[in-house]
């Protein structure tokens, strides 16, 4: 459960920053710190349900 | 000499290359969705996009023939290849030997083989053009067929061999490693062209259309580049991956599928894959100036997450390419474990791979590596659903007992001769040979086997 909870945060992190970048709120730069950290939470947590739940 | 436990564990694993596939072993629609998604959102897709920007395609061309393209390519693979996976069981490999004879199999393996090795050489290369940066190495440019220095060779074998070792684990560390990687890929896709839309002048969704026109697909190839249409687009979407679906290569993983409707799971690796993620690397494109190399220009956008993103998409669309030709080289050395011919494959590969033609020239590769499969595809769609309707026998070099059938060597060669005469002759594009193509090979493999069959049996069992 925290697993996937992880992985969600990840996917977010990932996603919305570039969102924002778009509308102005963020710039590239933060945006690509964000980018890495939604991309380590998501390997960090995916691999623990991914192919459990498959 | 004492095996190590790693080789003991590796001849341990059962991949039924000349056996069907047993019921226990059947798998559910999410492993296949996980592989289509992650091998289809993959490397190749940062090249393919920004390809088709070069090639002055337009954009109302680029959506409609995508849209059209991958829902062709996905019923291909629901409606001709998963339901021969399913019936069989069998590798492309086991059932080609039954149909067209032991030595013709040996020379389609050897084709098909190499067209993976080169496939997945250029998906190597894909992930070493992000690994250089780091390493400021000097990425090849459009221009560019050779290798361009020590460097560039270096990081190509030491990613060739990564993915080789992966490899040689067999299709359940590569359907894994897909699942994983495939969810958080295509949002990096599409995180990394929303974030360099402002950079284009679009700050609002109404704004999209018109730069999409004037700036990004505007209808105008770069110089000494072809015109792309929409027929150009759409039969590459369908095509690119003949292969695999009109070809019938995916028999080899579908036979895994619990039903044949698990061929339509193909549609997460098309919408996903070839059509956001092609769109989404076009605009990649155009932000970065027409650079059409994928490690710069994912890290210009979505910075080391970009890095990591093409890296990894090299990886999930390289391991199953090789596991694939390793398949189809131990189909020639059937005494040989799998993951020793995996790993003499993935030497092949990697020393393709340091050859950035494979990558510049990707589109005329793909479509000529479906194109060169692709007649046996069809002599395995007539053999199984129309000989015997003609009262013909099916499995002829099985049932005969023979090395080669003749009937399905005519087809292959005679299509490919007359496909070559289309492109040579008249000009016609490499990518719309397949679908008459298929049609010649059909029927010349219909008419040789009444000549050949009528000759030698009778049919009354």
């Amino acid at each position: 459960m925290l697993a996937k909870f992880v992985s969600a945060i990840g996917l977010v992190l990932t996603i919305v920053p570039a969102f924002l970048v778009f509308k102005g709120i963020l710039t590239l730069e933060e945006n690509h710190h964000l980018m890495l950290l939604g991309t380590i939470f998501w390997f960090l947590s995916a691999s623990f349900w991914i192919n459990k739940d498959n | 000499m004492k095996k190590s436990a790693y080789v003991q564990q590796l001849d341990a694993i059962n991949e039924y290359e000349f056996s069907p596939v047993p019921p226990e072993k059947h798998k559910g629609w999410k492993s296949f969705l996980g592989m289509y998604a992650g091998e289809h959102t993959a490397g190749t897709e940062f090249v393919i996009g920004p390809l088709f920007v070069v090639h002055g395609v337009s954009a109302i061309d680029l959506i409609t023939g995508l849209l059209v393209g991958n829902v062709l390519a996905v019923f291909s693979w629901a409606f001709l290849t998963a339901p021969v996976a399913t019936k069989t069981r069998l590798t492309l490999y086991a059932l080609l030997e039954k149909i067209t004879g032991k030595g013709l199999v040996k020379v389609y393996d050897v084709v098909n083989g190499l067209m993976f090795c080169f496939l997945a050489g250029s998906m190597i290369a894909v992930s070493a053009s992000a690994i250089g940066i780091p390493f400021k190495i000097a990425m090849p440019g459009l221009a560019d067929w050779y290798p361009t220095g020590i460097g560039w060779v270096l990081i190509v074998f030491v990613v060739g061999a990564i993915i080789t070792l992966i490899a040689t684990l067999g299709y359940n560390q590569v359907s894994k490693f897909a699942n994983i990687t495939a969810p958080w890929m295509i949002l990096i896709f599409i995180a990394a062209a929303v974030a360099v839309l402002p950079q284009l002048g679009i700050y609002s969704i109404q704004d999209f259309w018109h730069v999409a026109q004037t700036k990004i697909w505007t209808g105008i190839p770069l110089e000494g580049q072809s015109k792309f249409t929409f027929w150009h687009i759409m039969f590459f979407a369908w095509f690119c991956n003949m292969a695999m679906h009109i070809g019938m290569a995916d028999i080899t993983i579908l036979r895994y599928a619990k039903k044949w409707q698990y061929g339509f799971a193909s549609f997460g690796g098309m919408f996903l894959g070839h059509f956001i993620a092609w769109i989404a690397s076009g605009i990649l494109c155009a932000a970065a100036l027409g650079n059409i190399v994928p490690g710069p220009i994912a890290y210009t956008s979505a910075g080391i997450a970009g890095i990591i993103c093409v890296v990894l998409a090299g990886w999930t669309t390289a391991n199953p390419t090789i596991y694939r030709a390793g398949l189809a080289f131990q189909a020639i050395f059937p005494k040989t474990k799998r993951w020793k011919v995996t790993i003499i494959v993935g030497i092949i590969t990697t020393m393709a791979a340091c050859f950035p033609a494979l990558v510049m020239k990707l589109l005329d590769f793909v479509a000529l590596y479906g194109l060169v499969l692709m007649p046996m595809g069809a002599v395995i769609i007539i053999d199984i659903y129309v000989l015997k309707k003609l009262n013909m026998a099916s499995n002829y070099a099985q049932f005969k007992n023979i090395p080669i059938s003749w009937q399905a060597a005519g087809a292959w060669v005679i299509t490919l001769i007359f496909c070559l005469a289309l492109n040579v002759y008249l000009g016609v594009d490499i990518f719309f040979l397949g679908l008459p193509g298929w049609f010649i090979a059909a029927g010349l493999y219909i008419i040789l086997s009444k000549l050949i069959q009528s000759k030698n049996i009778n049919y009354a069992h």
